[in-house]
């Protein structure tokens, strides 16, 4: 959790004690449930204190095909290593948040290459058919799950168009403390919030970058002075599935 | 006409032997149950592809059942019919025990079951799962107050009302439970609000014939022969319910086989669908369909105390089958996310999703309906569920 505001905001102190106190107690109530006994609550507090999680902000990522090229997977790789999402060397059980695509177009032969991942939905059918609501849109847009409610009725994983979501098949170790996971819930992609929330750029994006091609790009849709508002505004980009009209926050050029 | 009724109070030892073989079923279902909890789910043939298998094609066997399981009741209250009042008690008691099985294996099959509190607690009521959980507990309610009118000699005068009620409760039960497939918009196979018919007809087809077969054998320890009489009437009504999905199941796929965009989940059910397909047409089409219906329209067999046994075999057989290709064969079939364009990945996009009902997923399944078989029989030898035709027939 960010509290390093505390310094530069001494007169917010009072209410940054009542909000760690208040997440302390969350915490302890939820203690245990997820691996490690972190909280979500601290994810959602994870923002520096004096900032608030806003739908001002519209997180998102924009992705270019013409740069993703066909056997790149640093994207993959930096997610697998933030998140420590090594598997079990069982393909068809192990959780995949972010995973390469190889597109064919059947009549012309054209290969596109591009990662899949969570698309940050407007309108998230994972979150429509969630039963308990642990399955949230957070007022920025990242779609995620409360490890701590969810019963792991797999309705989202069903509902999901993008194949985005994985449920944890078997017990986990080695956890990271801003990743919490659990063996019975679902999970997938969280925008690497804890990041986010720390003014940095998502791993899979920072990956990209530094191994791979430079096809992401992250930042807030809403930001009309953003590097990723200004090329969506000049150049065109799509929505996969685009006409199930759920607005996603992930978009693709030269698809 | 009058009706009066007794407790089981049976002898038998083939009574004594099926009890004792039902709960001993039921502990190892639990025992199944407990082992994929403890281990996590990747021991069962379950996988991220196929995320809901042999137990959720049991639950909804068993939720649909307990919804046609009614039919006898409703006959009888709701469209005043007085050969099928002596049997509204068990049918009542069956719909009852038929849901408690559906849904002990819906809860155990839970990445988290020890979390059902939660489902209690937090709702999201945009969640078709969320009103669900009201629409089942609700039943229960409704049908539990629904037998207290017929019980309670001083009710009695209630007991029609209240069919009622629970008459139009479990078209909307059913109509939630078919409507966990028919809103999911991102499946092929499933965006279709077919499947609230479908689901409705489906379950007056089970509940129809595991009726006929449970009242015959518990009529059969209390020495009180179901009456010929009703039961062709029932195989009738089975048979029609038979037919009547057959036609929906027919117009669900001409409906889908006009839109282009359904060719290749069409193609992938009804022709190169491997299994799948072999299942719909033999399983669901042909012996759960077609032969059912033909003995009972076109013979005289079919309507036989041996006939009207082996057509309601053969409807709960074609049930399941349907169950089967709809929840199983439905998530085998890849997401489309690039139409018209083929799709290739490390996590089996564009391929066909294989699946392997595992032995604890098994168990669990016929755990869930051994217990719901048991909870009827332990409940006819508490309470006076059985009709007993020679007082009726003394008074009348």
């Amino acid at each position: 959790m960010n509290l390093s505001s505390e310094s530069k905001q001494p007169a917010k102190q009072p209410d940054g004690q009542r909000r760690r106190l208040l997440a302390g107690v969350a915490g302890a109530v939820s203690l245990g449930s997820v691996g490690g006994g972190f909280s979500l609550i601290e994810l959602a507090l994870a923002k520096s204190e004096d900032e608030t999680i806003s739908s001002l902000n519209r997180w998102g990522l924009l992705i270019d095909t013409a740069k993703c090229a066909s056997g790149c997977d640093a994207c993959v790789k930096g997610c697998s290593t933030e998140h420590n999402l090594d598997g079990f060397d069982r393909p068809e059980t192990d959780a995949q948040w972010i995973r390469k695509l190889e597109v064919t177009d059947r009549q012309t032969g054209h290969v596109s290459s591009l990662p899949m991942l969570c698309q940050h939905c407007e309108d998230p059918p994972c979150v429509d058919v969630c039963p308990t609501g642990a399955s949230f849109r957070r007022e920025d847009g990242i779609v995620l799950v409360d490890k701590h409610i969810c019963i792991g009725c797999r309705y989202c994983v069903m509902a999901c168009p993008y194949k985005a979501r994985s449920f944890v098949h078997e017990s986990l170790h080695n956890q990271k403390s801003y990743s919490p996971r659990g063996k019975g819930t679902v999970e997938s992609c969280t925008l690497c919030v804890h990041r986010i929330d720390d003014d940095r750029t998502p791993a899979c994006v920072e990956s990209c970058n530094r191994d791979g091609n430079g096809a992401m790009v992250f930042g807030d849709l809403n930001d009309a002075d953003s590097q990723i508002a200004q090329t969506m505004r000049d150049t065109p980009s799509r929505q996969i599935r685009e006409d199930l009209g759920l607005n996603t926050g992930v978009r693709y050029q030269n698809l | 006409m009058s009706s009066h009724f007794k407790t089981l109070q049976s002898k038998h030892t083939g009574y004594r032997i099926i009890v004792i073989l039902l709960a001993a079923i039921a502990l190892v279902g639990y025992g199944a149950a407990h082992y994929m909890e403890l281990e996590g789910h990747w021991v069962t043939g379950m996988n991220n592809q196929v995320v809901w298998g042999l137990p959720h094609v049991f639950a909804i066997f068993l939720i649909l059942a307990a919804s046609g399981a009614l039919n006898v009741a409703s006959i009888s209250s709701v469209f005043g019919r007085s050969v099928y009042k002596p049997w509204s008690r068990l049918s009542a008691l069956l719909a009852v025990c038929l849901l408690v099985g559906g849904l002990i294996i819906l809860v155990l099959d839970l990445g988290r079951p020890e979390r059902l509190i939660v489902a209690m607690t937090h709702y999201n009521f945009k969640s078709i799962f969320a009103w669900n959980i009201f629409l089942y507990t609700g039943f229960i309610l409704v049908v539990a107050g629904y037998l207290w009118t017929m019980f309670e000699r001083g009710m009695n005068q209630h007991s029609s009302k209240v069919g009622i009620f629970a008459f139009a409760w479990r078209f909307v039960l059913t109509s939630g439970t078919g409507s966990i497939f028919g809103f999911l918009v991102a499946r092929q196979f499933y965006d279709a609000a077919m499947m609230v018919p479908m689901f409705i007809v489906l379950s007056l087809v089970l509940g129809t014939a595991i009726f006929i077969l449970l009242s015959q054998l518990l009529a059969h320890w209390s020495q009180q022969p179901v009456l010929p009489e009703l039961l062709e009437r029932l195989v009738s009504l089975l048979a029609i319910f038979i037919v009547l999905e057959l036609f929906l199941v027919t117009v669900f796929h001409f409906t889908n086989l006009y839109a282009t965009e359904h060719h290749g989940i069409e193609r992938f059910i009804l022709i190169d669908g491997g299994m799948y397909t072999f299942i719909f047409w033999a399983g669901q089409v042909f012996l759960g369909g077609v032969v059912p219906a033909a003995l009972v329209f076109l013979s005289t067999w079919g309507r036989s105390p041996q006939g009207i046994k082996l057509v309601a075999i053969l409807a709960i057989f074609g049930a399941m089958a349907q169950l089967y290709v709809t929840i199983i064969g439905g998530q085998a079939y890849p997401l489309v996310l690039f139409p018209g364009k083929e799709v290739s990945s490390t996590f089996y996009d564009g391929v066909v999703a294989q699946y392997s009902p595992s032995l604890p997923e098994l168990l669990l399944g016929v755990g869930g309906v051994a217990l719901a078989v048991l909870l009827v029989i332990l409940a006819t030898r508490i309470l006076p569920f059985m009709p007993d035709d020679r007082v009726s027939r003394s008074v009348s």
